[in-house]
């Protein structure tokens, strides 16, 4: 297979990157450097992959990249800085939220484009939305309770 | 340990490798660049049980981009010192546990002999995936098909054929039998204590293949470093193990081998074991090249390792007032094709149960056979899971034979603070013997759990409410269940931990430790525990693990032992730099060292309220005593205090449809002094999580072939957000003496909660006593007789 061009935004950065047609959009990701994308399936079933493609949560594993062409793609990367969490991520360290951490990032992305479309979601609708990110570790208590204290506090749509 | 004021222990701080994990910094085996590595895959079994008659890579290795094939024809008796592709055929096990490793010694690195679907033919290491994946089409294998065995009971009928028939494979009980292990042990005079009990119940509780479902693909990097030495990068909850069990397979001296744990993505026992390691190192070693492996869901899911099922067969008998007389559990194990860890599971199947109970006549009796079916292994509760869901519903049997509350009958019967366990000691892999020994139960918050958790659910209410609504004829019937439980913290007199801390001339200290954090805080712990004892803030501990060439070593992350036996060691060596800091101190401010004390980053005077920053004393001890100040310090404990929980189960379950709803689940815990009250919570949020999986959705299935049926995590079904019960956890909090500032284990116990508190609920709701799991709407119904 020969290769294609592949024009994209990643976390803000116009990004034009040679591909092969089948490549997925998590394999593209990881190898670019994006490495919070975890893979945990490659099947679409974990979630792990899940990454915002114009702020919609996507698994990244069941796209082939080229679908991604002229897409704005958001990895838990641009969420943070050198200085500042996202209230999310803080959320989820203050609740004891986050244990091995590797459908983290998956989580927390879902978590921000469920609060920028509805920013006040009950307990269900926040179960309901994260209920495609797959966890081992923490039986969701956690996690839905740092959703809840963000939402509580407002804090959803920062950065 | 003198109790004092805490000002770090008990209370809940961020993890310290949280920053990391929410924002997605690579940290994890396979976040590690993979520029001019090599892919390593494995050609597996398509067959349950076969020899190979002859195998054929000749093709594979013409492909280009191949750079080594290796078969059972590279595996030999003798081989050629001047061949890099030769290793000598060694038995051992790949259950990663403590020298010499308990399990059978079954297994070699690739055999003549298949002896499960997915079973290892051969490896092959190319430049790509896309490569070793056609390689590995080009591999022609002759296989003489065997007849295949999967179920124990036909593995150890007489005359069936032999799985091991191999007479170089070690420490198997009888491998002409496909007797894997077993034990027989007890104490007092069963049979006297069921002939002199006036309530007698027993039943068949068959439990079955679960598996552990940790996010993170199991993963390694192999490669030679710059001075020719063996570098695994790997997902492993045992680096010191893996380390000295690959030396030993493949010819090395240990020094020669460095094992390096990343960030784990949760492990739960599947991390105990050589996955990969073992067949990716010996890619290294024939190439020279750096070499990665990484399974995929269906074969993590199917051929990584999963939990025993087994059959247990129960009696209990009462007096008429409720005293037990007497309690036997015989358990029919399925080991797999492999023996990992099959000895030791089972015993816990027993040896963690039955100390709960005051009895005077208890026996304990396993046998593990082999199957060609997949590997089974360690596994959160590791083997009491399977004990408790028996011996937990013949209780709740007994309770309704003598006419009790099960609650109130709990009560009466369980363990005390002050009492002796009798029991562990006779059965405990360190055999400690003598007719009175006995561990001491120094801690014990089990009646507490007991009384708390049936108030948090509302017990009496329920109970009576629920059997008066459920003879009314609807079909949604609701029940409520409860269940006792009780694990370890570390194994007794075998789990070894080590810790370093150098203090540096900031004030802050190094921690370096041989601990293994699977996700699970371990990490977070230890610093909390050495940022206690030395006055300092959880910011100013670096932790360091894990890598065998840097820290100290520690027996894993198994067992529940890192709190206890890790935070131990952890806690010693904070003790001795804590013993130096006070006494140059002393010498600085002119003061005793009796009279100060380490708070918040300063050395405090009682006496005379002087105060000096922890760091000025530091920086004084390097630069003008000359005096380094850095301990190592070991933990083994004698005893292994079992922590103990009450879990209540509020169900839901439509009598007509089979369909069973869990609405809460009550879990009340006592794990000791609470060292992150959050991190412990999750702890048993987890659990529980996986507990449901167990009793309710979770199973792998096989064809008549031995053929893995699920694909992956779209049919196993782990619970997700929106099915899960709402849940309260009660941390109950005691003081074990024995543990870093009262501490005990929390990880494993909440998961053994689910499948008998959901199954006495259900004989609540229904009448019925179901003895199988999972509890699926077919079994529900076969059990009310609708089907």
């Amino acid at each position: 297979m020969s290769e294609i061009e592949l024009k994209l935004k990643v976390n803000g950065e116009e990004k034009c990157w040679s591909i092969l047609p089948g490549d997925r959009l998590s394999q593209v990701l990881r190898r670019e450097g994006y490495l919070s994308v975890k893979v945990g399936c490659s099947t679409g079933d974990c979630g792990t992959c899940t990454v915002l493609l114009d702020g919609k949560p996507v698994l990244s594993c069941l796209m082939l990249a080229a679908q991604a062409e002229g897409c704005e793609v958001t990895t838990v990367e641009a969420l943070s800085d050198s200085k500042a969490l996202h209230p999310l991520q803080e959320a989820f360290l203050d609740e004891g939220a986050v244990q091995c951490g590797f459908c983290i990032p998956g989580m927390v992305l879902t978590a921000k484009a469920l609060i920028e479309e509805n920013p006040s979601p009950s307990e269900d609708e926040i179960r309901h939305a994260i209920s495609g990110n797959l966890c081992r570790c923490t039986g969701y208590e956690n996690p839905v309770r740092a959703i809840q204290r963000v939402v509580k506090e407002g804090k959803g749509g920062s950065r | 340990m003198k109790r004092r004021d805490l000002h770090v222990v008990g209370h809940d701080v961020w993890k310290v490798d949280g920053r990391m994990l929410v924002t997605g910094t690579p940290a994890f085996t396979d976040d590690f660049p993979k520029q001019g590595m090599l892919a390593g895959k494995l050609l597996r079994s398509p067959h349950a049980h076969a020899r190979i008659r002859s195998i054929d890579a000749s093709r594979a290795r013409a492909l280009p981009g191949v750079h080594a094939v290796l078969t059972c024809e590279n595996v030999v008796a003798d081989p050629d010192p001047s061949r890099k592709d030769q290793f000598r055929r060694i038995a051992y096990t790949r259950a990663g546990q403590d020298y010499p490793e308990p399990s059978p010694w079954d297994y070699f690195l690739l055999d003549r002999k298949v002896r499960y679907v997915g079973d290892r033919v051969a490896a092959v290491a190319a430049d790509t995936d896309e490569i070793a994946r056609e390689a590995i089409g080009l591999i022609d294998v002759d296989y003489e098909m065997l007849p295949a065995l999967f179920t124990p009971e036909e593995a150890w009928a007489e005359g069936a054929p032999v799985i091991h028939d191999e007479e170089d494979c070690e420490n198997v009980l009888d491998r002409t039998r496909n007797h894997c292990a077993g034990v027989d042990v007890g104490l007092g005079d069963v049979k006297a204590g069921l002939a002199g009990s006036d309530v007698v119940v027993e039943g068949t509780y068959r439990t079955h293949r679960m598996q552990h479902a940790q996010m993170e693909l199991h993963a390694c990097i192999t490669y030679l470093d710059g001075d020719g030495r063996l570098v695994v990068i790997c997902t492993t909850q045992v680096p010191f193990h893996v380390r000295r069990q690959l030396a030993r397979v493949l010819g090395l001296p240990i020094g020669r081998v460095r094992v390096i744990k990343p960030r784990l993505g949760g492990g739960f026992g599947g991390k105990q074991e050589l996955v990969l390691e073992d067949i990716s190192c010996a890619l290294t070693l024939v190439t020279g090249r750096p070499v990665r492996m990484e399974m995929t869901r269906f074969e993590d899911l199917n051929w990584s390792r999963s939990r025993h099922p087994m059959k247990v067969d129960a009696r209990v008998g009462a007096k008429k007032d409720g005293t037990l007389q007497a309690i036997e559990m015989i358990a029919l194990v399925e080991a797999g094709a492999y023996g990992s860890h099959s000895s030791t599971v089972p015993t816990n199947t027993g040896n963690k149960n039955l100390p709960r109970y005051r009895c005077a006549n208890v026996r304990f009796k396993y046998d593990a056979i082999y199957t060609n079916l997949p590997i089974t292994g360690a596994m959160r509760g590791y083997g009491t899971t399977q004990g408790a869901f028996a011996l937990e519903s013949e209780i709740d049997e007994l309770a309704e034979r003598l006419g009790v509350d099960p609650v109130e009958y709990r009560l009466g019967v369980t363990i005390r603070e002050g009492e002796k366990d009798r029991v562990s000691p006779r059965m405990y892999e360190a055999k400690i013997e003598g007719p009175d020994a006995g561990w001491p139960i120094d801690s014990c918050g089990l009646a507490e759990c007991i009384e708390k958790g049936a108030e948090a659910i509302g017990w009496k209410e329920k109970r009576a409410r629920y059997t008066k609504e459920n003879g009314s004829g609807s079909a949604v019937r609701k029940g409520i269940g409860m269940c006792c439980l009780s694990q370890g913290s570390g194994v007794a007199g075998i789990d070894s931990a080590n810790a370093t801390i150098k203090l540096n001339e900031d004030g802050s200290i190094n921690l370096m430790i041989g601990a293994s954090d699977l996700g699970t805080g371990a990490d977070t712990v230890m610093a909390k525990i050495a940022a206690e004892t030395l006055g300092l803030r959880v910011e100013d501990v670096v932790v360091y693990a894990t890598d065998t060439d840097i820290v100290p070593f520690d027996s894993g992350a198994y067992a529940s032992s890192t709190t206890y036996v890790s935070g131990g060691a952890t806690l010693k060596a904070a003790e001795r730099v804590r013993a130096d800091l006070l006494e140059i101190a002393a010498e600085m401010m002119g003061e005793k060292a009796d009279d100060l004390d380490l708070v918040d980053r300063h050395v405090v005077s009682h006496r005379s309220s002087k105060k000096v920053p922890i760091g000025e004393v530091a920086l004084f001890s390097a630069y003008k005593k000359r005096r380094t100040i850095e301990y190592t310090a070991n933990h083994v404990s004698p005893v292994s205090p079992p922590p103990f929980a009450a879990v209540y189960a509020d169900i839901e379950v439509n009598a007509e449809s089979g369909e069973l709803r869990v609405v809460e689940m009550v879990s009340a815990v006592d794990a000791g002094k609470i060292i992150n009250p959050k991190l412990a919570e999750g702890q048993v949020h987890g659990a529980l999580h996986m507990g449901l999986g167990y009793a309710l959705t979770e199973q792998l299935l096989f064809d008549g072939k031995g053929r893995p049926l699920n694909r992956g995590l779209g049919d196993y079904r782990i619970f997700r957000a929106d099915g899960m019960p709402r849940m309260t956890t009660i941390l109950v909090e005691t003081y074990e003496p024995t543990g870093p500032y009262g501490a005990k284990a929390i990880a494993e116990i909440p998961v053994n909660g689910p499948a008998p508190s959901i199954g006495n609920a259900l004989k609540h709701a229904l009448g019925v006593r179901i003895r199988e799991i999972p509890f699926t709407p077919e079994r529900i119904l076969r059990a009310t007789g609708k089907m």
